[in-house]
């Protein structure tokens, strides 16, 4: 048996198991899409985008198409640390006509407090309610770096005041899986940043259970879906990377799926923003981008719909989808070439193309970043 | 009997983490309130120390909803304070990209975070669907998703979940509450556009996107410019834009100026609805560039709620308080001036409507937020003050948009002094900006037909130390940065936040700030199900990851003010 195979009968195995589950949800899938006027093929149509997206081949969208049907047998748990919201705010854009968020429908949203109408003690006595319904079942989601400075203090939720960390290690304790919703979940995000003032942390980092990153500031809406959809498909973590990220989203460089490509590979660097090169769609790595340097899908995905993204509206990648980004990849709009070279004062033109794809990228981003961080804690001590 | 304890945590359907407490008599009317921010990040601090360009990216991060108020703010304040004048272009794009944001923040406002509190779910169960269609038109000539078919098909959809109790995120609230004044068809046309509201909506980030790069947290401005210099120049994008743009105006005027318009009619006598502005002060500023000379909105307050004065801003004015907020300080101190160190007190052990749970001492420190002041006095911001002072300062735009409504729904001038006045406001607003926006863009296709300049260059002396601000509107009211900079980094940022003005703490002097003043004299029909506090609150759009600040270092004097240390706080 080759290994798609095997993980073609594992899925099966998969969408046994979770038919042989209760449902949360007595309309099906089919109804709620008829009700919806969605036709099947439109239906199909998604599940082999989904297929697409977490790199699976084609004969697994009729198992997509199975395993979104029974999407209500997990109910979710979304919890709020310390955040900006703009990860749900991401999430609530997902696809118009949007069977994406149909699915959201159908899984059962035990707790989101930004969408959620109940608040104060109706609200508490819904998680309360969902921890207990659903225990071993549910998905837990979270948004937000962990507070743990202080005991965890610097956040308090719910009118016992307990602290988020509290919180999050009592849900993370019955949860099926856990989800680290963008990268202040998932590696502690912007708060972490030096000097850290609440030591806020990822999740993963104060819980003992595994947990999924989908970093991204904020993630696009088809990284989420895509997590969420592996999860219900094969009912084990996807393949991760170092980071914990799924290697379908996350196993690719901006750099080498970028539509500016060509012009790094041309030596075509925009110089200054609005000059000739930028009007000319030139490439951004004289101008900070950490696309070499950086993990995810924006290239291909983009974002809101594929309409945009930021290499494209000419902007460089910060990196954010990568830990202690705001610290390593800073200054956001330079390029960090003299530390790449590892002493070599090189310029970018001198490096060139091969050099920096192959040297540069070769010793790791991350090996960069911290030879980076190196010199900066040398410098100011 | 003693005044009665309610607590509210956390305060859903809004950004971050809010707790509201209020005593109540023995009518259940509310004595004493309580606001607190139970979340504090530190990003000013974070700030400190780093190239300024990073500024904007990095502040943008203070808040996901709000997202972009924060980094055109702070690309703002560094380039008032390096002296960098971007071109024109770039401008009216950043001026685009607001617009295109109200658009969104202010229609998901309306109806996935504030509707619940006017829209009875259950109720539309018992709706006539074909009644609702009809009744539809009573409010707008050209209702939009109300066909007794769509109305049936909504109504279809949300008996299925209540009939099996699975309710979902609708779950557990207070449907039935006395104070819901819809009609079940009324109930069944405002959720069907709350349906309608979250497919417009990505359309509307899509708007945002196109020059924006992506929606939430944008990435096409620096300091000097824009980078999205292809997308401007490229005419499909620019039409795909309008496009966009119709769509979501065409929303705004068919469904979101009609439901206000119904909710008018129905809540008319509503008493939970026909206080909550407690503070009559009122304060905005300058927004949204449409030519080279003319903002929609022009900056100024009011006091006592005389809107036939209008004062100029005298930003030295501005202070903050934190005598009930977790920082050190013995008195209210300018942004520059203050030296603030975390100083968290918590809560206390105490009885509640709901049973035992840590509460506030009201006598000591009880949030994250601190209390701004102008002149000593607590202010409003937000849709509402906008309005009261462009209408003071006689704005035609905003006085036409007011009177037109006022005659529309038979109001008194006197109706917009309340909850409901104020979210009639930032439909108003919302309308005046989608009214208006295509001058921008126009302003923009103009331009660019003998102008593609995007960006200024600049130089940062790292010898020199330089001292600036932004002071501008954000969806939920004035916001501004502060930054200084010296050897090439950043010295000292701050950021007073439109949700500190308005759910910051009581101050020194024993006067309230507006959320705490709104829920004073508020009658709760079952204080344990407090949904009338929920409705006042709302009406604010609190946002309160904003609630971030706070520099540890000591004041430094230069030039003319004294920048500082310690800042500010909280929240869009």
């Amino acid at each position: 048996m080759n290994g798609f195979d095997a993980l073609y009968a594992k899925a099966q195995e998969r969408i046994e198991v979770l038919s042989a589950m209760p449902a949360t949800k007595e309309e099906s899938v089919e109804q709620m899409l008829e009700k919806r006027g969605i036709e099947r093929r439109e239906f199909m149509k998604w599940a082999a985008g989904i297929t697409a997206l977490l790199a699976l081949p084609s004969q697994f969208t009729p198992l997509f198409a199975e395993a979104a049907k029974l999407a209500d047998r997990l109910p979710l748990i979304w919890l709020h640390m310390a955040e900006c919201t703009g990860c749900s705010e991401s999430l609530i854009r997902s696809d118009a006509p949007t069977i994406d968020s149909l699915i959201f429908d159908h899984i059962s949203l035990e707790y989101h407090e930004t969408l959620m109408a109940a608040a104060g003690w109706q609200a508490e006595s819904n998680l309360e309610r969902a921890m207990k319904t659903y225990a071993g079942r549910y998905i837990l989601l979270v948004e937000g770096g962990v507070p743990t400075a202080m005991n965890g203090l610097y956040l308090t939720l719910g009118s016992q005041g307990r602290t988020g960390l509290e919180l999050v290690r009592e849900a993370a304790g019955h949860a099926a899986a856990i989800f680290s919703i963008g990268t202040c979940a998932s590696f502690g995000g912007i708060q972490a940043a030096a000097p850290n003032p609440t030591g806020a942390k990822g999740v993963e980092k104060v819980i003992t259970q595994p947990v999924i990153n989908v970093p991204g500031c904020p993630p696009s809406a088809e990284n989420i879906v895509g997590t969420l959809m592996h999860f219900l498909l094969f009912g084990a973590l996807p393949a991760l990377d170092r980071y914990n990220r799924p290697k379908w989203a996350y196993g690719n460089r901006i750099h080498d799926l970028c539509e500016r490509r060509g012009h790094f590979d041309a030596g075509e660097f925009v110089e200054n923003f609005g000059d000739e090169g930028a009007k000319a769609g030139w490439c951004l790595y004289k101008q900070g981008c950490k696309g070499p340097y950086t993990f995810n899908n924006c290239s291909t995905e983009r974002f809101n719909q594929h309409t945009h993204w930021p290499i494209g509206a000419g902007h460089g990648c910060m990196g954010c989808s990568e830990p202690d980004f705001w610290d390593t990849m800073g200054p956001l709009e330079k390029p960090i070439e003299s530390h790449l070279v590892m002493g070599v004062n090189s310029t970018v033109d001198k490096i060139g193309a091969t050099l920096l794809t192959a040297t540069v990228i070769g010793i790791g981003a991350h090996a960069v970043a911290s030879l980076f961080v190196n010199n900066k804690e040398e410098k100011e001590s | 009997m003693a005044n009665r304890r309610v607590v509210i945590d956390p305060i859903t359907r809004i950004e971050g983490h809010l707790r509201i407490e209020v005593e109540v008599d023995e009518n259940n009317i509310v004595q004493k309130a309580y606001s607190s921010s139970t979340l504090w990040r530190g990003i000013e601090l974070i700030l400190k120390g780093r190239d300024p360009r990073d500024a904007g990216l990095m502040a943008q991060r203070i808040c996901g909803v709000c997202t972009y108020s924060h980094y055109k703010a702070a690309v703002e304040a560094v380039e008032n304070t390096l002296g960098v004048e971007p071109p024109y272009n770039a401008k009216l794009v950043r001026s685009l990209l607001n617009e295109s944001l109200y658009m969104h923040d202010h229609v998901v406002h309306f109806y996935h975070l504030h509707g619940l509190d006017w829209v009875d779910v259950v109720s539309a169960l018992s709706a006539d669907p074909a009644k609702a269609s009809e009744l539809a038109f009573r409010y707008t000539d050209f209702p939009i998703a109300t066909g007794s078919d769509e109305l049936k098909a909504v109504q279809q959809k949300v008996k299925g979940f209540v009939e099996k109790g699975q309710l979902g995120p609708f779950a557990n609230a207070y449907w039935g509450n006395r104070t819901y004044r819809f009609s079940p068809e009324q109930n069944l046309i405002a959720l069907s556009h709350y349906l309608k509201a979250l497919e417009v909506q990505r359309i509307a980030a899509q708007m945002f996107a196109l020059f924006g790069a992506k929606q939430p947290h944008p990435q096409s401005l620096v300091v000097g410019g824009v980078t999205c210099v292809r997308d401007i120049l490229n005419p499909s994008r620019l039409a795909e834009w309008k496009t966009k743009y119709e769509t979501v105006r065409d929303f705004i005027d068919r469904a979101y100026y009609a439901d206000i318009v119904m909710a008018a009619e129905a809540y008319g006598g509503e008493k939970s609805v026909l206080g909550g502005v407690g503070v009559k002060n009122f304060l905005c500023a300058d927004a949204f560039l449409l030519n080279r000379t003319e903002h929609l909105f022009q900056s100024g307050y009011i006091k006592n709620g005389d809107i036939t004065k209008v004062y100029d801003i005298d930003e030295m004015k501005i202070e903050e308080d934190v005598t009930h907020a977790w920082y050190k300080g013995e008195k209210p101190l300018q942004p520059y001036e203050g030296v603030t160190e975390p100083d968290y007190t918590g809560f206390v052990d105490g009885d509640t409507v709901n049973g035992k749970a840590k509460v506030i001492n009201g006598e000591d420190k009880y949030s994250w937020v601190k209390a701004p002041r102008y002149d000593k006095e607590a202010m409003e911001v937000g849709p509402l003050a906008c309005l009261l002072v462009n209408y003071g300062r006689g704005n035609e735009k905003v006085q036409k948009a007011v009177s037109d409504f006022l005659k529309r729904t038979g109001l008194p001038v006197e109706a917009l002094f309340t909850t409901l006045g104020r979210t009639a406001a930032r439909m108003l607003q919302t309308k005046l900006i989608a009214d208006n926006a295509i001058e921008t863009f126009n302003s923009l296709v103009e331009n660019i037909k003998t102008d593609d300049s995007t960006y200024t260059r600049f130089e940062i002396d790292p010898e020199k130390e330089y001292k600036g601000r932004f002071i501008g509107e954000a969806p939920r009211g004035t916001l501004s940065h502060w930054v200084r900079i010296k050897e090439g980094v950043i010295e000292n940022y701050q950021a007073v936040v439109p949700t500190t003005w308005n759910a910051g703490p009581m101050d020194a002097n024993g006067k309230v700030g507006p959320y705490e003043a709104s829920l004073v004299g508020l009658k709760l029909e079952d204080p344990a199900k407090p949904l009338e506090v929920l409705r006042v609150i709302h009406s604010f759009d609190p946002c309160m990851s904003c609630s971030v600040h706070v520099m540890d270092m000591k004041g430094t004097r230069i030039s003319e003010f004294k920048v500082a240390p310690q800042s500010s706080s909280a929240a869009c």
